[in-house]
């Protein structure tokens, strides 16, 4: 954590584009009259969504005027809050965690890579492709250490896995969030050490798939946020893998 | 009435207090930083920590209300220790977290000797500090011509921020950042836009926020700080003027809630420079059209050649904003013995007239009784400009009311600070409400004790008299007169600090007398051949012809220009003087300083002139002075107090047929910085103006 500052260049302007407008009239109603200030957060997080992860200085005023606040009182908040960006990000925007379990797996060792790879810490890349940050506890502290870049979180990174990845988003090839390391989520490095007696889970489907590794471990999809991350209102729970398989 | 046992003995507490304030009652002194009275609570300094038996920490006594407290099993009340070892080490510990970051530049600090952090260091202050590390720097900012900053002393107790939203209004101070990087400042660093942002000067209890006109000028032990009462508004605000040696260095505020509570407006805190440059400092007589400098005999030699054998209808005076009683008072007896009638304390021309009752043109429901107002409806007027102080009272009650209170503004639209109901601009909706027909008597529905506050732009009018008594109308209207709750609301509000106590003496037109309007028409015309100008410069000059101008004040302004005779008097710092604020409470200034050079006190002057005419007044002192004018006038003796007015004079008034035109209701105030020859004066208030007046936004101060 530094002084944080708004950017020095600024756009001349900003407004929301006629979805995000009505998005936000949404969500101002949300609240009850004379309350709809509460609507700051998400307003200015879709301001920043719409100019690519950074909130120009004109965005503030106008989510101000938006919902009848003072601008001094919109600065606050854009300053106080962490994940608003003041100034522009690189398109691949790397969050490094560095908090103290990530730290303790060697954090500091992944920040070094993105100094190698990136450059110096809330700078844009020349070719506006990178930018990477430290950041607070992500907590996914069970899969340290952990980077995320854009919407997704790189687990169980070392330099060699953060460099290849960046090295693949520089050359264009697609890259796989996760764990690193073939590690299925946040199960045990290396496959399941207990209840592996393929008894408990029943014999009579798929016995040959629920042994060792691919045991009820196919939720990946926990690590990845959906589509629109930033308006989903609820978790939106997960229906069990298959009807047959309670654990007597 | 929670019963409370503080320290060992047992009080009983009103309800709905903090434990700060229990403690205070008591009379134990809790240290603090962020904790102000009359400031919202932020609980974020920690240092009024306290112990509370059957809690499992020491807690913050600023923001622990006495009626959340339980009495122990056995009955026993809430006990409450404040000076165990546990509080002491507690505080300490506070302390040294304050100080990990303060910077240890007390000697070059202006807040030194006058600073909460030094006292409250010197009782729990450890003798060296264990912290390695560098001190944080935080940038400095930007808040305007009048307050300078050293953000690295600021301790994050935010009194700054909260006095400016909801004292002043203004939603510009804010914290930005988080924890150790917050850092205090306003949008994007442009000046404070608020005339009362001086005081935060005052609550800032380090050195972060000083005064930036008075940065390194004295320390508080060298000053002599002489009790008195502030002339920039007719609010009468308490003040303490600090003088060194000759020079007024600087304006505090004093606490006096009936008054101003304990804040004062820029132009009160800042009008200081303004008291030493322009001053008139000797006599002076015009002689082949050019102001020359002449001893006290010859300026007088000039006055009574001009008035020997002069028909006393051809003489006139006009007392300006500024004067005293005393000098108005000595005045008027001189027109009298003069055989004059022409006199008139109402040099912006409002149609006040104490033949009405007093009760025509006080501030009837008293400045503390905004607290109980439930309704306002402004006439002509705008109370940000015409004081401050007071406007901010009425910020404080309608945030009370949560915004719920209906306010009505008649006149000309401005930024009061709070909502309001824009009604319209002139007579024509005043009307409308005296006769009962607009919508916002709806909702002033169950209002005990509605507020009509009568603006002077509303008066200074050729038709002010009959907007007077459609205001009284509109006031019967909607029932500010409640006699079963002895309330009147029916305020006047005044912008000129001697105007009430001109009125009261009878400083207007006697029987057959001229007022400022028919003064400046004969002066043109050649039928009033002396003019004696008390401090009055707000008046047309041009308009006064050929005639012969006696020039009585202390700044070379407008009417020095124009003078033919200038008499040197002292400013309001300069001599003890009874003012009566727009309420009618009779106050005292005091002297602090001497007039400069020859420059002696007005009253002096004009009864020292009486002699030289022949015609001596009847007191030698000031004593006798003030025995005279309080056995004409005993409302003047009443210091601190008010006489109230008998409210059947604005009845009888409401009664008389009102003629008024249709013009709409301008602004009393043109500019507020610049509304009387001390503020003229001075340049602070030069840059003041020029900052809102969007000149210069980025101006440096008194240096530029």
């Amino acid at each position: 954590m530094s002084v944080r500052r708004l950017a020095a260049e600024q756009p001349e302007g900003f407004a929301f584009t006629p979805e995000n407008l009505e998005w936000a009239k949404a969500q101002i109603k949300k609240y009850p009259e004379g309350r709809e200030a509460s609507a700051v957060l998400a307003l200015l997080w879709r301001a920043q969504e719409q100019m690519d992860g950074w909130l120009p200085e004109p965005a503030l005023r106008y989510v101000a005027d938006m919902l009848g606040l003072a601008y001094i009182r919109v600065y606050e908040i854009a300053t106080f809050y962490t994940m608003f960006n003041l100034a522009p990000i690189g398109r691949y925007y790397v969050q490094v965690c560095g908090t103290t379990p990530c730290w303790l797996r060697g954090a500091e060792a992944i920040k070094n890579t993105c100094r190698k790879v990136i450059g110096e810490k809330d700078r844009v890349t020349p070719d506006g492709l990178f930018s990477w940050t430290e950041v607070e506890c992500l907590g996914a502290c069970v899969n340290a250490p952990v980077a995320q870049i854009n919407k997704y979180y790189y687990e169980d990174l070392t330099p060699e896995s953060l460099e290849r990845i960046l090295g693949n988003v520089k050359a264009g090839r697609p890259i796989t969030p996760g764990p690193q390391n073939g590690r299925q989520a946040s199960a045990p490095e290396g496959g399941p050490i207990t209840l592996l007696d393929a008894a408990l889970y029943g014999k009579e489907e798929r016995e040959e798939e629920l042994v060792g590794a691919n045991m009820a471990l196919t939720d990946n999809q926990a690590k990845r946020p959906g589509k629109a991350a930033n308006v989903r209102e609820a978790a939106v729970p997960k229906p069990p893998l298959s009807k047959g398989r309670k654990p007597r | 009435m929670p019963k409370l046992i503080i320290d060992g003995k047992e009080h009983d507490m009103p309800d709905g207090i903090t434990l700060i304030q229990a403690c205070e009652l008591a009379g134990i002194e809790i240290p603090r930083f962020c904790y102000h009275e009359r400031l919202s609570i932020a609980g974020n300094c920690r240092m009024c920590l306290v112990e509370v038996a059957g809690m499992p920490k020491p807690v913050a006594s600023c923001a622990m209300g006495v009626n959340d407290l339980l009495p122990a099993r056995d009955g026993t009340p809430p006990t409450i220790v404040t000076d165990s070892e546990t509080v002491k080490k507690a505080r300490e510990g506070v302390l040294e977290f304050l100080l990990i970051n303060h910077p240890l530049d007390c000697p070059i600090c202006d807040q030194g000797g006058e600073c909460d952090l030094q006292d409250q260091t010197m009782a729990y202050g450890f003798d060296a500090g264990r912290f390695q590390d560098n001190k944080r720097a935080v940038e400095e900012k930007y808040l305007g011509p009048l307050i300078d900053t050293f953000m690295t002393r600021c301790i994050h107790c935010t009194r700054c921020i909260r006095f400016m939203t909801e004292v002043a209004g203004v939603e510009e101070l804010g914290a930005i950042g988080r924890g150790e990087d917050m850092e205090i400042t306003t949008y994007l660093e442009h000046g404070m836009f608020s005339n009362l942002s001086g005081n935060v000067v005052d609550l800032c209890p380090v050195g972060a926020l000083t005064s930036k006109p008075y940065a390194f000028v004295a320390r508080p032990w060298e000053l002599t700080k002489t009790p008195s009462i502030d002339v920039m508004d007719a609010l009468g605000s308490a003040i303490r003027v600090d003088a060194r040696g000759k020079e007024v260095l600087r304006i505090l505020p004093r606490i006096n809630d009936a008054v101003n509570e304990e804040w004062i407006s820029d132009k009160t805190r800042h009008v200081w420079d303004g008291l030493r440059t322009q001053r008139l400092d000797r006599p002076y007589v015009r002689r082949n059209g050019k102001l020359v400098p002449a001893s006290w005999d010859e300026a007088f030699a000039a006055v009574a050649t001009r008035l020997a054998g002069l028909d006393g209808a051809r003489f006139a005076a006009i007392a300006g904003a500024l004067a005293a009683a005393e000098e108005m008072f000595a005045l008027k007896l001189l027109a009298e013995q003069l055989g004059s009638a022409n006199i008139d304390c109402r040099q912006d021309g409002a149609k006040l007239d104490p033949a009405l009752g007093r009760a025509t043109y006080l501030f009837n429901s008293t400045i503390e009784g905004i607290d109980q107002a439930d309704a306002f409806l402004l006439v002509g007027t705008n109370p940000r400009h015409e004081a401050p102080v007071l406007n901010a009272r009425i910020l404080k009650r309608t945030r009370h009311a949560q915004g719920k209170l209906p306010v009505g503004l008649i006149g000309a639209e401005a930024d009061l600070t709070y909502a309001y109901d824009y009604l319209g601009a002139g007579t024509e909706t005043l009307a409308k409400i005296a006769d009962g027909s607009h919508p916002f008597i709806e909702q002033l529905g169950g209002s005990e004790r509605p507020m009509l506050i009568l603006g002077q732009a509303a008066l200074a009018r050729p038709d002010g008299a009959g907007v007077l008594a459609l205001a009284a109308k509109a006031a019967m209207q909607i029932g500010a007169l409640n006699a079963s709750l002895g309330w009147n609301g029916f305020n006047v509000l005044h912008t000129a600090a001697a105007r009430v106590a001109g009125l009261d003496l009878g400083f207007v037109p006697g029987q057959g007398g001229r007022d400022v309007e028919t003064i400046l028409d004969g002066a043109s015309a050649g039928e009033i051949e002396i003019v004696y100008l008390l401090g009055a410069d707000e008046i047309g000059m041009d308009r006064l012809g050929d005639a012969f101008v006696i020039y009585q004040g202390s700044h070379g302004d407008e009417g020095a220009h124009r003078a033919d005779v200038i008499l040197p008097g002292g400013a309001y710092t300069e001599k003890s003087g009874t003012y009566l604020n727009t309420e009618g409470r009779a106050q005292l200034t005091a002297r602090a300083v001497f007039p400069p050079g020859e420059a002696r006190e007005d009253w002096k002057i004009v009864r020292a002139l009486s002699g030289v005419l022949g015609k001596p007044l009847p007191f030698d002192s000031l004593q006798a002075l003030r025995a005279e004018m309080y056995a004409r006038h005993p409302q003047f003796a009443l210091i601190d107090q008010i006489e109230p007015a008998d409210s059947a004079a604005i009845e009888h008034l409401a009664k008389t047929p009102a003629k008024v035109g249709k013009e709409r209701f301008g602004h009393a105030i043109k500019d507020f910085y610049l509304s009387n020859p001390i503020a003229r004066a001075s340049s602070i208030m030069a840059n003041l103006s020029a900052m809102h007046a969007g000149l210069d936004r980025k101006a440096t101060g008194t240096d530029g």
